[in-house]
């Protein structure tokens, strides 16, 4: 893998990976055999942040250490598999329907068929990207967002699958609702869907 | 127990954050100014993360129920104590039923209350700091709160006052390069370093907004959003740097051109709407 370490400061140094996959493969490697002093790691779409502690390690042994990670990879991640109900009544389903060239109960079928894993978080607390869907299913986010996606939303936008935690403006496309809890900070874990965790949805009637 | 009789244009409990939920959506949070918070804590016997509060642009009144020490730490401004004159960064032994108001900082924008004991409201995630981004933990303060206070085990420092240096003014806050360095065009850290940048009214315990010479970039092409620290400046497409504060979103989707010292986020963090800032490479 090809992993580029860039500065970030005294305390953190920005890792650049060549695509997803490889981002879901450094989280597992770091959670596997976490380098010295490396005390939290943030992934995105095409990086992963590295907070260290500057009294026990440097960025230069930090990269050393990086770059000598065991090769791991996004099939190699197994985290806990957490099955979500969903009603697909979203206000966007039609037209996602059109984008695909498909009717409305395909899109459901698109959308419930595969095992979807959380790639990151990001947005609001408990926002998790999932990825694994269906290609047919990337359209592209809306050009003007809505003031207000309520609560429980699960929407699609490029390349990823979400569910909104709370009520929140967003630009995601609606296709359902789920009455899951994602996000509870008095819980244990706080967020139900953190960077590894597998995502099945099973479509419920309405 | 304290009471919040008025907690001025915002006030909020704060103590040192609580690092570890980055990769869920939560910023690690905590005193803006956490050096201001840490001196205010040991000068009254507190662990150096106990929980203060963070009152911006002074305007706070608190009524303190029972006899306690207490101290002002953070921006220098006016403050009495049932209408007597309080020194900063200087202890004060607060009787019970004594009112402690506020008046607004001559300079510096963050003032620190700590008092023996710290403010024990229940953490959240481990800490009782208010993130104003995310909502996470105690709301911000507001007339008619009454906050408990911790259990008063700490020592006592044997200590009248604290030396504390004023800040300059502008303050000069020192850049390393950012991951994105190479998106910009030209000498971007000297750009900055060259530019007088003035605080816009949009800065919060976010970000600092700046106006002053915009950045031009050479990369165009979309950023996919990537982790933030505090002290990142990043550009977005009007080229007018933001300076994140604590209270960071966890991933930005503009590039991060520099990051400040660490050592200059608590100056970062005392600048108000309408303050001057220089910039200087590390």
């Amino acid at each position: 893998m090809t992993l580029r370490v860039l500065p970030c400061g005294e305390r953190a140094v920005l890792v650049e990976l060549d695509d997803l996959d490889h981002v879901l493969g450094l989280q597992r490697a770091l959670a596997a055999a976490t380098p010295p002093g490396v005390q939290e790691w943030v992934p995105a779409a095409r990086t992963v942040l590295v907070r260290f502690d500057p009294s026990v390690t440097t960025p230069a042994r930090l990269a050393d250490a990086l770059a000598a990670l065991p090769p791991s990879s996004a099939a190699m991640v197994t985290g806990p598999l957490v099955e979500l109900e969903v009603r697909y009544d979203g206000a966007d389903l039609a037209g996602v329907a059109a984008f695909a060239g498909c009717d409305a109960d395909e899109v459901v079928a698109r959308h419930v068929a595969p095992t979807y894993t959380v790639a990151f978080c990001g947005f609001t607390p408990g926002f998790a990207y999932l990825t694994g869907g269906d290609p047919t299913l990337r359209i592209p986010r809306l050009a003007s967002p809505r003031t207000r996606v309520p609560a429980g939303s699960v929407a699609v936008a490029d390349e990823y699958s979400a569910v909104y935690p709370g009520a929140t403006p967003g630009g995601w496309r609606l296709l359902g609702r789920t009455d899951a809890i994602l996000w509870d900070a008095a819980a244990d874990p706080p967020a139900r869907l953190a960077p590894g965790t597998r995502v099945r949805f099973r479509p419920v009637p309405w | 127990m304290i009471e919040v009789l008025a907690p001025g244009p915002l006030a909020t409990v704060q103590d040192r954050g609580r690092p570890g939920w980055a990769a869920v959506g939560v910023s690690r949070s905590g005193a803006a100014d956490g050096p201001g918070a840490a001196l205010a804590n040991r000068l009254v016997g507190n662990d150096v993360g106990a929980a203060v509060i963070e009152a911006t642009l002074g305007g706070l009144a608190v009524r303190f129920t029972a006899a306690t020490l207490a101290v002002l730490t953070g921006a220098r401004g006016p403050a009495t104590l049932d209408g007597r004159q309080i020194a900063h960064a200087a202890p004060f032994h607060a009787p019970a039923g004594s009112i402690l108001r506020l008046g607004a900082p001559a300079r510096g924008l963050r003032t620190y209350l700590a008092v023996h004991g710290g403010i024990d409201v229940p953490a959240v995630l481990g800490s009782r700091s208010t993130d104003v981004l995310t909502g996470v933990g105690p709301e911000r303060l507001a007339a008619g709160d009454r906050l408990p206070l911790g259990h008063a085990g700490g020592t006592v420092p044997g200590v009248d006052h604290a030396p504390v240096a004023e800040p300059e003014l502008p303050p000069v806050l020192r850049l390393l390069p950012g991951p994105r360095l190479d998106w910009f065009a030209g000498d971007a850290l000297r750009t900055l370093a060259a530019g007088a940048y003035t605080v816009t009214a949009a800065s919060n315990r976010t970000a600092l907004r700046l106006d002053g010479p915009p950045l031009a970039r050479v990369v165009e092409r979309e950023l996919a959003p990537e982790g933030l620290v505090p002290g990142a400046v990043q550009v977005p497409p009007d080229g007018r740097p933001v300076v994140f504060l604590v209270d960071h979103p966890v991933t930005g989707g503009y590039p991060v051109v520099a990051v400040l010292r660490h050592a200059d986020l608590a100056l970062a963090a005392q600048v108000r709407p309408g303050d001057p800032v220089r910039f200087r490479r590390a």
